[in-house]
């Protein structure tokens, strides 16, 4: 009988290594597709619990960690509440995570690979870990000048340094504090975030570089520069109708401005903001060309940087009409602040784009850099198109629609622009600028101008908040 | 190292180890306070006021446990306690972290407690009551009823489904696991069974494609088993159960009569049973599904997904004790206590405590090789076989090799009835051991010599001072020189045991226990043996 025990005994035996093995399978195979999971409260809640780094706007901490007596530890606190929402995003139990803190999360919860080492560090040393530190290119000044600016309107303002890419201010309004997300009172979480939802005003909506919207006249800049780089220049005289009927179709299209009926220099019907000068012009250019000239700027891709900016759209197939339309900014023409900011940042920086960024530096607790942006760019016009584009921008601002966005003492070029898709409802004001030393790119978008339809209007409204930004980046 | 004396027909003589055996104790029951102790210091930063009584209420019964079977048994396997030990105090110290997680602090560990102390007092009751467990062997047909009773006990009005399955009972305001005493019960019913008709079993009925098939007339046994194994896959819910029993029967049956035709035939019958219960009824299909692939249905399947997760989490070291999060997996404290040790002690762990299980089956196999007469065998390796299968389906379905089923992982998940069943389980396998273990031999004096050689009795004599002895084999067993010619007849090998004319233990156990030699003091290295002509 004892051999048959022992094969019994071996038999008993494949079932215990079955049992090893298959714990070893877990462990091998499945940790970590498991890990990842998002239902994983294990996981979301010990990186809840974690003491996740700061997030820096110049010197001032713009997200913080404070240690607490609760069952999660570290409370993530914005010291500065809404001012900075749309740079941080929020980091909540419940919902997730948005912006800054959900694209560098593994870098501020210490868990990305960069931190490995650290991690090993931390494990001998017995030292709790501490997540990364995150250095933004926000400017607090301006930052805190463009929120101020919008006050209540409904709007975003993005500003670029137009020799690096950097964001220097990134604001969106209405917008909501995301610290009444990350609380660890989770039912007033959930309070916040019910109420943040239904509110009309969409306030966890970032405007400024996740939303599209018709840009208007300030889309004749791709325009004009299309025209620059097809040989046309800004004394070049084109067709301008007080009203011009758009190919195959009865619709009109008149002018908001006094253009006159007969022609415009390309340089004044900028100035002037004059739609049937520069549906002339798309007509002249054709879709195409002008498509491949806003394709430079960025538009139809979705923007390589570190916020996750929305992808801005200019019609693949459009017919005679629908082109005419398209070289006025409107049609299917649609663009984020931030894509209209990059416009005018190109075209100061003599064509070429920098790509825009967030992050500078990534910076583990010892300071030990484990991320530094790197420079990025490509030529979006010609030099001599850029420059001559310039000077018709600095025209507008200087006796054009833009004169509200003027500077004493610094070169300001610009573009207005208001754009209606509803009659119903108030017309989007747009303005467009740049500054010559100090070196700035600004985009300024108002969705809710509650002023007449024309570009005058628009720049009258947007033109000071830029102004206002200048004089503060002064 | 009995393995090999064995099978090379040398003698192996186990020595009474009371102090390795306390040894080993005290390691195992600190294994079990370490993680009370350690939950409190992770937890709450200090330890709890009561630590000093826990401690010493703990490590008392332990050695009052070990003090009544050195006493009693004082050849019993010296490692089967401690490990028991080990998992019991590791479930008790689990139990009590997952306590500690609700606010105010359940106290399910306190009355688990109790229901050790409880399962220990059972156990050691048996220990003085039963003085050979062959009594055990002697209403087989009876215990199998009482058995079968228990398997499909949960299939009466009193019967309650719990987590899908149907094998509780609740009994004024009690539930109850009755397939943890049927274990017990038809362990002895089957051994009992075995014992007596082994050799019938094992005739040869017809032959079919090579295999030879047990007479026709032989089979009620089995298709008896098979049924109840059927009725418990089918109305009781449960794959695990009905897997152990028919498991159990088989193999015991394949023990008893060498007969590889009734594995076949026993596991051809159990796969189409299932294969028809997959077909027909709906549950088994999704226990399948939730099994294969548990992530397509969240919500049916949450609690293997939150065991999974749970491993993932304490990856390969763990946690720590109390820095987990094993209360998110439903049922932590019970059938998925070892999920709470895979999250909180890691893989490393999760594998100790298998190889812990492993080592229990092992020191019961190692019982079953080493006792000399079929029912003690067949008790022992039978009682071995349904614990390895018990821990294989449970563990296997927590950690989803197997498909989930609702049994309880011994000695250390929550329940009262599970804790006294294996309790009474661990009882008779340290019964059987120390008489296997017993040296069949009785010391003699030197100034016997003489007049014992006159006799027909073998003596075998061994002088340090005149044949240097060898190094001894093993620590435990005193060899004999390798020159010395084995007494072929006298100590049988029982591998042969069948063939052997002059060994037919099944016809004298009944003697044997009269003639069983005294030995008084088992420690002392004994020199000289007398094999006693009756036990062979």
């Amino acid at each position: 009988m004892n051999a048959l025990i022992r094969r019994t005994a071996l038999v008993a035996t494949v079932l215990f290594l079955a049992l090893m093995v298959n714990v070893s399978v877990v462990q091998l195979w499945r940790q970590a597709s498991l890990s990842d999971d998002n239902r994983n409260r294990r996981v979301l809640d010990a990186e809840f619990a974690q003491n996740r780094g700061a997030i820096l706007a110049g010197d001032i901490q713009i997200a913080t960690t404070t240690p607490v007596k609760d069952r999660f530890q570290y409370q993530r606190s914005y010291p500065l509440g809404s001012l900075y929402a749309t740079v941080t995003g929020w980091y909540a139990y419940d919902f997730g995570r948005s912006g800054l803190e959900s694209k560098y999360s593994t870098e501020l919860a210490g868990t990305a690979s960069s931190q490995t080492l650290d991690r090993l560090v931390d494990m001998f040393t017995g030292a709790a870990p501490v997540g990364a530190t995150i250095q933004t290119t926000i400017n607090p000044k301006l930052q805190q000048v463009a929120a101020q600016q919008l006050g209540t309107k409904k709007g975003a303002v993005v500003a670029l340094d137009p020799k690096t890419g950097a964001i220097l201010a990134m604001v969106s309004t209405p917008t909501y504090d995301p610290n009444t997300l990350a609380t660890h009172d989770l039912t007033a979480a959930r309070a916040a975030w019910t109420a943040l939802n239904a509110d009309a005003t969409r306030p966890l909506s970032d405007r400024g570089t996740r939303e599209i919207y018709p840009p208007g006249s300030t889309f004749k800049l791709v325009t004009a520069a299309a025209a620059l780089e097809n040989g046309i220049a800004p004394d070049t005289l084109i067709n301008t109708p007080s009203q011009l009927t758009l190919p195959n179709s009865s619709s009109v299209l008149g002018n908001e401005s006094n253009c006159g009926n007969t022609q415009q220099t390309m340089d004044r019907a900028l100035q002037l903001s004059c739609n049937t000068a520069f549906a002339n012009l798309g007509a002249m250019l054709g879709g195409d060309k002008i498509r491949a000239q806003a394709e430079k700027f960025g538009f139809n891709t979705t923007p390589m940087t570190d916020v996750n900016a929305a992808k801005s759209q200019f019609p693949t197939k459009i017919d005679a009409a629908q082109t005419m339309l398209s070289a006025i900014g409107q049609y299917d023409v649609a663009a984020s602040p931030l894509q209209m900011a990059m416009i005018a940042a190109a075209i100061t920086n003599d064509g070429v784009l920098k790509t825009p960024y967030l992050v500078s530096e990534v910076r583990s607790a010892d300071l030990r850099v484990l991320y530094r942006h790197g420079p990025d760019d490509k030529q979006a016009l010609s030099a001599a198109s850029a420059q001559a584009l310039q000077q018709m921008m600095v025209n507008v601002v200087q006796k054009g629609t833009g004169t509200k966005a003027q500077v004493s003492g610094v070169v300001v070029g610009g573009k207005t622009g208001t754009a209606q898709t509803d009659p119903t409802k108030n017309p989007y004001a747009w303005f467009v600028s740049f500054a010559r030393d100090p070196d700035i790119a600004i985009a300024v978008f108002i969705e809710d101008a509650n002023v007449d339809r024309t570009d005058i209007a628009g720049g009258a409204l947007a033109g000071p908040i830029a102004k206002a930004l200048i004089e503060a980046s002064r | 190292m009995s393995a090999t004396a064995l099978s090379t027909g040398e003698v192996v003589v186990h020595k009474s180890r009371p102090a390795v055996g306390l040894l080993l104790l005290l390691l195992a029951q600190a294994v079990g306070i370490s993680g009370y102790l350690l939950t409190h210091l992770d937890v709450d930063g200090h330890l709890p006021g009561a630590w000093p009584y826990v401690l010493a209420a703990w490590f008392a019964v332990g050695l009052a446990t070990h003090f009544v079977v050195t006493r009693k048994l004082p050849y019993a396997d010296p490692v089967l306690l401690p490990a028991t030990f080990l998992l019991v105090g590791l479930g008790l110290a689990m139990i009590h972290r997952i306590d500690l997680i609700a606010d105010p602090a359940r106290s399910d560990a306190q009355t688990q407690s109790l229901w050790v102390v409880l399962g220990i007092a059972a156990a050691i009751a048996v220990i003085l009551l039963v003085k050979d467990y062959r009594i055990l062997r002697r209403y087989p047909y009876l215990l199998f009823l009482a058995g079968l009773v228990l398997l499909l006990l949960p299939l009466t009005p009193l019967g309650v489904e719990l987590n899908g399955s149907r094998i509780w009972i609740r009994v004024f305001g009690y539930s109850f696991q009755p397939a943890e005493v049927a274990k017990l019960v038809l362990s002895l019913a089957f051994a009992g069974y075995l014992a007596e008709t082994k050799d019938v079993l094992a005739m040869a009925g017809p032959k079919v494609l090579g295999f030879t098939l047990p007479r026709a007339r032989d089979l009620g046994p089995i298709a008896v088993m098979w049924v109840a194994s059927m009725l418990v896959l089918i109305y009781q819910k449960d794959l695990g159960t009905s897997m152990l029993f028919f498991g159990l029967f088989v193999a015991m049956v394949y023990l008893a009569t060498g007969r590889s035709s009734w594995v076949i035939l026993g596991g051809l019958l159990f796969a189409a049973g299932g294969w028809f219960a997959y077909q027909r009824f709906a549950y088994v299909g999704v226990r399948v599904s939730s099994w294969l692939d548990p992530f397509s249905n969240y919500d049916t399947n949450y609690q293997v997904i939150q065991a999974q997760f749970g491993f993932a989490y304490g990856g390969l070291l763990g946690r720590g004790w109390g820095l987990g999060r094993p209360g998110l997996t439903p049922l932590a404290k019970s059938d998925f206590i070892t999920a709470a040790i895979g999250e909180e002690l890691g893989a490393v762990g999760l594998m100790a405590v298998i190889l812990v299980y492993g080592i229990i089956v092992a020191r019961g196999l190692r019982t079953a090789l080493s006792c000399t007469e079929p029912f003690g065998k067949l008790l022992s390796a039978g009682l071995s076989l349904v614990f390895a299968l018990q821990v294989f389906a449970i563990i296997g379905g927590v950690t989803r090799l197997l498909p989930l089923t609702g049994l309880t992982t011994p000695f250390m998940s929550q329940g009262g009835s599970s804790m006294v069943a294996n309790w009474l389980v661990m009882a008779v396998m340290l019964l059987v051991s120390h008489e296997a273990r017993r040296p069949v031999a009785v010391r003699v004096d030197e100034g016997d010599v003489a007049s014992l050689s006159a006799d027909a009795t073998q003596v075998i004599m061994l002088r340090p001072s005149q044949s240097p002895r060898p190094e001894p084999r093993t620590a435990s067993s005193p060899a004999l020189p390798d020159d010395h010619e084995p007494p072929a007849r006298a100590l049988p090998d029982p591998d042969d045991a069948e063939a052997t004319a002059a060994f037919t233990p099944g016809d004298e156990t009944s003697t044997s226990t009269a003639t069983r030699p005294i030995t008084t003091d088992p420690d002392e290295p004994t020199q000289l043996y007398r094999f006693d002509q009756e036990e062979l």
